[in-house]
Protein backbone atom coordinates (compact mmCIF):
# COMPACT_ATOMS: atom_id res chain seq x y z
CA UNK A 1 0.00 0.00 0.00
CA UNK A 2 2.11 2.78 -0.90
CA UNK A 3 1.12 6.47 0.41
CA UNK A 4 0.25 8.97 -2.47
CA UNK A 5 0.23 12.82 -2.63
CA UNK A 6 -3.05 14.13 -2.03
CA UNK A 7 -4.62 16.40 -4.49
CA UNK A 8 -3.58 20.17 -2.57
CA UNK A 9 -7.47 22.09 -1.88
CA UNK A 10 -7.28 25.56 -3.35
CA UNK A 11 -10.20 27.88 -3.11
CA UNK A 12 -13.17 28.13 -5.01
CA UNK A 13 -12.83 31.87 -5.97
CA UNK A 14 -15.33 34.70 -6.60
CA UNK A 15 -16.83 32.66 -9.89
CA UNK A 16 -18.06 29.33 -8.92
CA UNK A 17 -21.23 30.62 -9.25
CA UNK A 18 -20.96 29.92 -13.02
CA UNK A 19 -21.22 26.06 -12.43
CA UNK A 20 -21.43 24.77 -9.27
CA UNK A 21 -25.16 26.09 -7.89
CA UNK A 22 -27.57 23.53 -9.28
CA UNK A 23 -31.73 24.85 -9.37
CA UNK A 24 -32.96 22.10 -6.66
CA UNK A 25 -29.50 22.16 -4.94
CA UNK A 26 -30.79 23.24 -1.68
CA UNK A 27 -33.31 20.82 -1.03
CA UNK A 28 -32.06 18.07 0.80
CA UNK A 29 -35.29 16.62 1.02
CA UNK A 30 -38.18 17.03 -1.42
CA UNK A 31 -39.80 20.24 -1.20
CA UNK A 32 -43.49 18.94 -0.39
CA UNK A 33 -42.45 16.75 2.26
CA UNK A 34 -44.73 17.51 5.41
CA UNK A 35 -42.51 17.59 7.75
CA UNK A 36 -39.59 19.60 5.58
CA UNK A 37 -37.99 23.28 7.31
CA UNK A 38 -36.15 25.29 6.25
CA UNK A 39 -32.39 26.10 7.64
CA UNK A 40 -31.66 30.02 6.96
CA UNK A 41 -28.39 31.47 7.89
CA UNK A 42 -26.06 33.91 6.83
CA UNK A 43 -22.43 33.88 6.74
CA UNK A 44 -20.16 36.62 8.03
CA UNK A 45 -16.37 37.50 8.39
CA UNK A 46 -14.54 39.02 10.93
CA UNK A 47 -15.80 42.51 10.46
CA UNK A 48 -19.59 41.18 10.31
CA UNK A 49 -19.82 42.13 7.05
CA UNK A 50 -21.93 39.72 4.94
CA UNK A 51 -19.90 36.78 2.73
CA UNK A 52 -21.51 37.03 -0.39
CA UNK A 53 -19.64 34.55 -2.20
CA UNK A 54 -19.55 31.25 -0.15
CA UNK A 55 -21.04 27.96 -0.61
CA UNK A 56 -22.51 25.74 1.33
CA UNK A 57 -22.91 22.14 1.92
CA UNK A 58 -24.68 19.91 3.60
CA UNK A 59 -24.74 15.91 4.54
CA UNK A 60 -27.18 13.98 6.92
CA UNK A 61 -28.39 10.99 8.33
CA UNK A 62 -32.28 10.49 7.58
CA UNK A 63 -34.96 10.79 10.52
CA UNK A 64 -34.04 7.43 11.25
CA UNK A 65 -30.43 7.76 11.81
CA UNK A 66 -29.59 6.04 8.52
CA UNK A 67 -27.30 7.02 5.73
CA UNK A 68 -27.97 5.86 2.18
CA UNK A 69 -23.96 4.61 1.96
CA UNK A 70 -22.73 1.34 1.90
CA UNK A 71 -19.83 2.27 4.37
CA UNK A 72 -22.72 2.32 7.00
CA UNK A 73 -22.49 -0.82 8.78
CA UNK A 74 -25.91 -1.34 9.26
CA UNK A 75 -26.71 -1.30 5.36
CA UNK A 76 -27.32 1.84 2.91
CA UNK A 77 -30.80 2.68 2.76
CA UNK A 78 -32.63 4.58 0.44
CA UNK A 79 -35.59 6.62 1.63
CA UNK A 80 -38.03 8.55 -0.85
CA UNK A 81 -38.21 12.06 -0.97
CA UNK A 82 -34.29 12.05 0.68
CA UNK A 83 -31.74 13.34 -0.90
CA UNK A 84 -29.14 13.75 1.98
CA UNK A 85 -27.24 16.23 0.71
CA UNK A 86 -27.61 19.49 -0.32
CA UNK A 87 -26.22 22.92 -1.99
CA UNK A 88 -26.84 26.65 -1.87
CA UNK A 89 -24.38 29.48 -2.94
CA UNK A 90 -25.14 32.50 -0.37
CA UNK A 91 -27.12 36.02 -1.74
CA UNK A 92 -25.43 39.69 -1.65
CA UNK A 93 -26.65 38.80 1.37
CA UNK A 94 -24.90 36.49 2.61
CA UNK A 95 -27.54 34.58 2.94
CA UNK A 96 -28.25 30.76 2.64
CA UNK A 97 -31.25 28.14 2.37
CA UNK A 98 -31.75 24.35 2.72
CA UNK A 99 -34.94 22.68 3.12
CA UNK A 100 -34.49 19.32 5.34
CA UNK A 101 -36.25 17.31 7.77
CA UNK A 102 -34.22 16.42 11.30
CA UNK A 103 -31.78 13.91 11.11
CA UNK A 104 -32.23 10.84 13.61
CA UNK A 105 -29.57 10.38 16.48
CA UNK A 106 -26.53 8.36 15.11
CA UNK A 107 -24.73 5.79 17.28
CA UNK A 108 -21.00 5.94 18.16
CA UNK A 109 -18.17 4.65 20.00
CA UNK A 110 -18.32 6.87 22.68
CA UNK A 111 -22.35 7.71 23.30
CA UNK A 112 -24.81 8.56 21.23
CA UNK A 113 -24.87 12.35 18.74
CA UNK A 114 -27.47 14.67 18.93
CA UNK A 115 -29.19 15.13 15.31
CA UNK A 116 -26.83 17.25 13.23
CA UNK A 117 -25.96 18.40 10.09
CA UNK A 118 -22.76 18.40 8.86
CA UNK A 119 -21.58 21.33 7.08
CA UNK A 120 -18.95 22.31 4.33
CA UNK A 121 -18.19 25.94 3.76
CA UNK A 122 -16.26 27.51 0.88
CA UNK A 123 -15.71 31.00 -0.08
CA UNK A 124 -13.47 33.14 -2.04
CA UNK A 125 -10.57 34.04 0.35
CA UNK A 126 -10.72 30.64 1.61
CA UNK A 127 -7.90 28.03 0.50
CA UNK A 128 -9.74 25.10 2.33
CA UNK A 129 -12.76 23.95 3.10
CA UNK A 130 -13.85 24.57 6.48
CA UNK A 131 -16.20 22.15 8.45
CA UNK A 132 -18.54 22.49 10.72
CA UNK A 133 -21.62 21.36 12.23
CA UNK A 134 -25.89 22.62 13.06
CA UNK A 135 -27.13 20.77 15.88
CA UNK A 136 -30.81 22.13 17.19
CA UNK A 137 -31.66 24.03 19.74
CA UNK A 138 -34.66 22.06 20.89
CA UNK A 139 -32.87 19.04 21.17
CA UNK A 140 -32.40 17.13 24.76
CA UNK A 141 -29.67 14.83 23.17
CA UNK A 142 -27.22 17.79 22.69
CA UNK A 143 -26.51 17.48 26.57
CA UNK A 144 -24.51 14.33 25.95
CA UNK A 145 -23.17 14.83 22.54
CA UNK A 146 -19.96 13.53 22.42
CA UNK A 147 -18.71 16.26 19.99
CA UNK A 148 -20.32 19.10 22.10
CA UNK A 149 -18.85 18.08 25.10
CA UNK A 150 -15.52 18.10 23.49
CA UNK A 151 -16.07 21.72 23.34
CA UNK A 152 -15.10 23.26 26.59
CA UNK A 153 -16.05 26.26 26.37
CA UNK A 154 -20.20 27.01 26.38
CA UNK A 155 -20.21 30.35 24.47
CA UNK A 156 -17.97 28.56 21.87
CA UNK A 157 -19.85 25.25 22.05
CA UNK A 158 -23.21 27.70 21.49
CA UNK A 159 -21.93 28.75 18.20
CA UNK A 160 -23.18 24.84 17.00
CA UNK A 161 -26.75 25.18 18.17
CA UNK A 162 -29.55 26.61 15.33
CA UNK A 163 -32.12 28.86 16.94
CA UNK A 164 -36.14 27.76 16.36
CA UNK A 165 -37.36 30.11 14.06
CA UNK A 166 -40.95 30.57 12.18
CA UNK A 167 -39.40 28.98 9.15
CA UNK A 168 -37.64 26.05 10.66
CA UNK A 169 -34.45 27.02 12.27
CA UNK A 170 -31.60 29.65 12.09
CA UNK A 171 -28.01 28.89 12.08
CA UNK A 172 -25.15 31.77 11.36
CA UNK A 173 -21.88 31.45 10.35
CA UNK A 174 -19.28 33.62 11.65
CA UNK A 175 -16.20 33.26 9.85
CA UNK A 176 -14.37 35.10 12.47
CA UNK A 177 -14.97 37.98 15.45
CA UNK A 178 -16.38 37.61 18.70
CA UNK A 179 -18.81 34.91 17.69
CA UNK A 180 -16.72 32.78 15.30
CA UNK A 181 -18.21 29.35 14.54
CA UNK A 182 -16.39 26.76 15.95
CA UNK A 183 -14.49 24.70 12.84
CA UNK A 184 -13.44 21.41 12.92
CA UNK A 185 -10.14 19.35 11.63
CA UNK A 186 -11.78 16.20 10.58
CA UNK B 1 -23.25 -1.06 18.97
CA UNK B 2 -19.25 -0.73 19.53
CA UNK B 3 -18.58 -4.43 17.33
CA UNK B 4 -19.94 -2.28 14.29
CA UNK B 5 -18.74 1.05 14.95
CA UNK B 6 -15.00 -0.84 15.26
CA UNK B 7 -15.20 -1.85 11.51
CA UNK B 8 -15.74 2.17 10.37
CA UNK B 9 -12.99 3.16 7.63
CA UNK B 10 -10.77 5.93 8.70
CA UNK B 11 -9.47 8.14 6.57
CA UNK B 12 -5.93 9.51 6.98
CA UNK B 13 -5.19 13.52 7.96
CA UNK B 14 -3.23 14.97 4.86
CA UNK B 15 -1.88 17.86 6.51
CA UNK B 16 1.13 18.02 4.52
CA UNK B 17 -0.76 19.06 1.38
CA UNK B 18 -2.88 21.58 1.74
CA UNK B 19 -2.68 25.02 2.45
CA UNK B 20 -3.08 26.40 6.24
CA UNK B 21 -5.96 27.84 7.29
CA UNK B 22 -4.56 31.32 7.44
CA UNK B 23 -2.47 32.54 4.62
CA UNK B 24 -2.78 36.37 4.67
CA UNK B 25 -0.53 36.48 1.72
CA UNK B 26 -3.81 35.81 -0.21
CA UNK B 27 -5.64 39.12 0.68
CA UNK B 28 -9.22 38.36 0.67
CA UNK B 29 -7.91 35.83 3.50
CA UNK B 30 -7.47 37.99 6.11
CA UNK B 31 -11.36 39.21 7.08
CA UNK B 32 -12.14 35.51 6.75
CA UNK B 33 -9.87 32.96 7.71
CA UNK B 34 -11.10 31.58 11.74
CA UNK B 35 -8.73 32.39 14.51
CA UNK B 36 -9.53 29.62 16.43
CA UNK B 37 -7.66 26.74 16.20
CA UNK B 38 -9.33 23.95 14.59
CA UNK B 39 -11.54 21.01 16.80
CA UNK B 40 -10.39 17.68 16.19
CA UNK B 41 -13.70 16.09 15.10
CA UNK B 42 -12.94 12.20 15.25
CA UNK B 43 -14.31 10.31 12.06
CA UNK B 44 -17.94 8.51 12.55
CA UNK B 45 -20.42 7.34 10.34
CA UNK B 46 -21.39 10.61 9.20
CA UNK B 47 -17.77 11.68 8.27
CA UNK B 48 -16.85 8.52 6.80
CA UNK B 49 -19.99 8.27 4.42
CA UNK B 50 -20.78 11.10 2.11
CA UNK B 51 -23.48 11.68 -1.37
CA UNK B 52 -22.76 9.55 -3.89
CA UNK B 53 -24.22 11.76 -7.00
CA UNK B 54 -24.85 10.51 -9.93
CA UNK B 55 -25.58 10.40 -13.62
CA UNK B 56 -28.45 12.74 -13.15
CA UNK B 57 -26.49 15.39 -12.32
CA UNK B 58 -24.52 14.99 -15.40
CA UNK B 59 -25.87 16.28 -18.95
CA UNK B 60 -25.55 15.19 -22.72
CA UNK B 61 -22.89 18.00 -23.16
CA UNK B 62 -21.45 18.67 -19.76
CA UNK B 63 -18.09 17.10 -20.55
CA UNK B 64 -17.76 19.15 -23.79
CA UNK B 65 -17.21 22.94 -23.17
CA UNK B 66 -16.81 23.33 -26.94
CA UNK B 67 -20.32 21.82 -28.05
CA UNK B 68 -22.33 24.09 -25.82
CA UNK B 69 -23.14 26.72 -27.80
CA UNK B 70 -24.49 27.24 -31.88
CA UNK B 71 -20.63 27.49 -32.48
CA UNK B 72 -17.01 26.82 -30.95
CA UNK B 73 -15.44 29.01 -28.84
CA UNK B 74 -12.21 30.73 -29.53
CA UNK B 75 -8.78 29.61 -28.14
CA UNK B 76 -6.73 26.29 -28.08
CA UNK B 77 -8.90 23.25 -27.95
CA UNK B 78 -7.79 21.28 -25.11
CA UNK B 79 -8.24 17.17 -23.78
CA UNK B 80 -8.10 16.86 -20.06
CA UNK B 81 -8.10 13.38 -18.31
CA UNK B 82 -7.10 11.36 -16.21
CA UNK B 83 -8.15 9.44 -12.96
CA UNK B 84 -9.67 10.76 -9.39
CA UNK B 85 -8.39 7.77 -7.31
CA UNK B 86 -7.34 7.60 -3.22
CA UNK B 87 -4.10 7.82 -1.26
CA UNK B 88 -3.86 4.35 -2.02
CA UNK B 89 -4.05 4.79 -5.40
CA UNK B 90 -7.51 2.68 -5.63
CA UNK B 91 -9.80 4.51 -8.57
CA UNK B 92 -12.75 5.99 -7.49
CA UNK B 93 -15.82 4.99 -10.10
CA UNK B 94 -18.91 6.89 -10.87
CA UNK B 95 -17.97 9.86 -9.37
CA UNK B 96 -18.86 13.14 -10.36
CA UNK B 97 -16.19 15.76 -11.40
CA UNK B 98 -17.39 19.63 -12.16
CA UNK B 99 -15.41 22.12 -13.74
CA UNK B 100 -15.72 25.74 -14.56
CA UNK B 101 -12.87 28.17 -16.09
CA UNK B 102 -12.00 31.36 -17.96
CA UNK B 103 -12.36 32.00 -21.32
CA UNK B 104 -9.31 31.35 -23.34
CA UNK B 105 -8.83 35.76 -22.96
CA UNK B 106 -8.99 34.99 -19.44
CA UNK B 107 -12.80 36.39 -18.72
CA UNK B 108 -15.56 33.92 -16.54
CA UNK B 109 -18.95 34.23 -17.85
CA UNK B 110 -20.14 35.69 -14.64
CA UNK B 111 -21.44 39.15 -13.72
CA UNK B 112 -18.46 40.41 -11.04
CA UNK B 113 -15.75 39.54 -13.24
CA UNK B 114 -14.29 43.17 -14.67
CA UNK B 115 -11.62 41.41 -16.40
CA UNK B 116 -11.85 43.59 -19.52
CA UNK B 117 -11.35 40.93 -22.20
CA UNK B 118 -14.03 39.52 -24.19
CA UNK B 119 -16.86 37.34 -22.98
CA UNK B 120 -16.98 34.36 -25.63
CA UNK B 121 -21.03 33.90 -26.93
CA UNK B 122 -20.02 30.40 -27.58
CA UNK B 123 -18.22 29.70 -24.22
CA UNK B 124 -19.93 28.99 -20.59
CA UNK B 125 -17.02 27.41 -18.95
CA UNK B 126 -18.69 24.65 -17.07
CA UNK B 127 -18.49 20.96 -17.29
CA UNK B 128 -19.35 18.13 -15.64
CA UNK B 129 -18.51 14.70 -16.11
CA UNK B 130 -19.02 10.92 -14.19
CA UNK B 131 -15.98 9.08 -13.59
CA UNK B 132 -15.99 5.37 -15.34
CA UNK B 133 -15.53 1.81 -13.83
CA UNK B 134 -11.77 2.64 -13.84
CA UNK B 135 -11.99 6.07 -12.34
CA UNK B 136 -11.50 8.08 -15.55
CA UNK B 137 -13.20 11.37 -16.38
CA UNK B 138 -12.78 13.40 -19.38
CA UNK B 139 -13.24 16.54 -20.64
CA UNK B 140 -12.93 18.69 -23.92
CA UNK B 141 -12.39 22.58 -23.51
CA UNK B 142 -10.12 25.23 -24.81
CA UNK B 143 -7.36 26.38 -22.95
CA UNK B 144 -7.97 29.09 -20.25
CA UNK B 145 -6.58 32.69 -20.13
CA UNK B 146 -4.49 34.14 -17.24
CA UNK B 147 -6.06 36.73 -15.85
CA UNK B 148 -5.08 39.88 -13.75
CA UNK B 149 -6.45 40.33 -10.38
CA UNK B 150 -6.14 43.02 -7.50
CA UNK B 151 -4.44 40.93 -4.58
CA UNK B 152 -1.39 42.92 -4.94
CA UNK B 153 0.49 44.96 -7.84
CA UNK B 154 0.47 43.71 -11.37
CA UNK B 155 -0.82 40.57 -9.64
CA UNK B 156 -1.92 37.57 -11.81
CA UNK B 157 -3.77 33.86 -11.87
CA UNK B 158 -1.64 31.51 -13.75
CA UNK B 159 -4.12 29.61 -16.40
CA UNK B 160 -6.09 27.18 -14.72
CA UNK B 161 -9.35 25.20 -14.56
CA UNK B 162 -11.17 24.51 -11.09
CA UNK B 163 -12.08 21.10 -10.26
CA UNK B 164 -14.65 20.06 -7.56
CA UNK B 165 -14.65 16.32 -6.50
CA UNK B 166 -17.11 14.34 -3.96
CA UNK B 167 -15.16 10.66 -3.64
CA UNK B 168 -16.88 8.36 -1.43
CA UNK B 169 -16.96 10.08 1.73
CA UNK B 170 -17.68 13.74 3.24
CA UNK B 171 -13.59 13.58 4.54
CA UNK B 172 -12.69 13.62 1.01
CA UNK B 173 -14.79 16.16 -0.73
CA UNK B 174 -12.21 18.58 -2.57
CA UNK B 175 -12.04 21.53 -4.38
CA UNK B 176 -9.59 22.57 -6.12
CA UNK B 177 -7.69 23.98 -9.29
CA UNK B 178 -5.27 22.43 -11.96
CA UNK B 179 -2.73 24.16 -13.48
CA UNK B 180 -0.57 23.82 -16.69
CA UNK B 181 3.01 23.01 -16.54
CA UNK B 182 5.67 25.27 -17.05
CA UNK B 183 3.21 28.77 -16.40
CA UNK B 184 5.86 31.36 -15.69
CA UNK B 185 3.42 33.01 -13.23
CA UNK B 186 3.69 30.54 -10.52
CA UNK B 187 6.23 31.81 -8.64
CA UNK B 188 4.28 35.34 -8.02
CA UNK B 189 0.92 33.45 -6.80
CA UNK B 190 -0.12 33.52 -4.01
CA UNK B 191 -2.89 30.79 -4.79
CA UNK B 192 -0.68 28.34 -6.31
CA UNK B 193 2.32 29.13 -3.10
CA UNK B 194 -0.90 28.60 -0.45
CA UNK B 195 0.03 24.36 -0.77
CA UNK B 196 2.57 22.92 0.75
CA UNK B 197 6.10 23.25 -0.84
CA UNK B 198 6.34 19.17 -1.80
CA UNK B 199 2.34 19.36 -3.13
CA UNK B 200 2.15 21.79 -5.34
CA UNK B 201 3.35 19.78 -8.18
CA UNK B 202 0.13 17.74 -7.66
CA UNK B 203 -1.97 20.59 -8.95
CA UNK B 204 0.17 20.61 -11.92
CA UNK B 205 -1.53 18.53 -15.56
CA UNK B 206 1.01 16.58 -17.74
CA UNK B 207 1.27 17.31 -21.29
CA UNK B 208 0.52 14.24 -22.80
CA UNK B 209 1.01 13.18 -26.15
CA UNK B 210 -1.18 9.65 -25.89
CA UNK B 211 -4.18 11.85 -24.94
CA UNK B 212 -3.43 14.67 -28.11
CA UNK B 213 -6.18 13.73 -31.03
CA UNK B 214 -3.99 14.36 -34.05
CA UNK B 215 -5.09 16.81 -36.04
CA UNK B 216 -7.74 18.17 -33.92
CA UNK B 217 -6.41 18.81 -29.72
CA UNK B 218 -3.54 18.90 -27.22
CA UNK B 219 -3.88 16.40 -24.17
CA UNK B 220 -3.08 17.31 -20.71
CA UNK B 221 -3.32 14.47 -17.88
CA UNK B 222 -4.27 15.36 -15.15
CA UNK B 223 -5.02 12.51 -11.65
CA UNK B 224 -6.78 13.79 -8.40
CA UNK B 225 -5.59 12.11 -5.38
CA UNK B 226 -8.17 12.27 -2.35
CA UNK B 227 -7.86 10.88 1.05
CA UNK B 228 -7.02 7.60 1.28
CA UNK B 229 -8.05 4.99 4.47
CA UNK B 230 -6.85 2.78 6.77
CA UNK B 231 -8.30 -0.81 6.83
CA UNK B 232 -10.40 -1.20 9.03
CA UNK B 233 -9.09 -4.41 11.45
CA UNK B 234 -11.81 -6.67 9.51
CA UNK B 235 -11.45 -5.42 6.11
CA UNK B 236 -8.97 -8.78 4.99
CA UNK B 237 -10.54 -11.32 7.09
CA UNK B 238 -13.35 -14.19 5.51
CA UNK B 239 -15.34 -13.69 9.12
CA UNK B 240 -16.61 -10.42 10.05
CA UNK B 241 -19.03 -12.15 12.61
CA UNK B 242 -17.51 -11.49 15.69
CA UNK B 243 -14.06 -9.80 17.28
Amino acid sequence: MSDTQTTPSQTVGPFFAIGLPWEDGHLIVDEDVPEAFDVIGKVLDGAGEPVPDALIEVWQADPDGRFDHPADPRGAVAREGFRGFGRCPTDEGGRFRVRTVKPGPLPAEDGVQAPHLNVSVFCRGMLVRLVTRIYFADEPGNAEDPVLLSIPDPARRRTLIADPAPFGYRFDIHLQGDDETVFFDL
Amino acid sequence: MPAETERLAHYRPDPESHPPVSYPDYRSNIARAPKHPLVLLPQRLGEITGPLLGEERVGRDDHDLTVQHAEEPQGQRIVVSGKVKDGDGRPIPNTLVEIWQANAGGRYRHDLDRHPAPLDPNFSGVGRAMTNADGDYRFITIAPGAYPWKNHHNAWRPAHIHFSVFGTAFTQRLITQMYFPGDPLFDQDPIFNSARPAARRAMVADFDLDSTVPEWALGYRWDIVLRGSDPTPFEDEEDHDDE
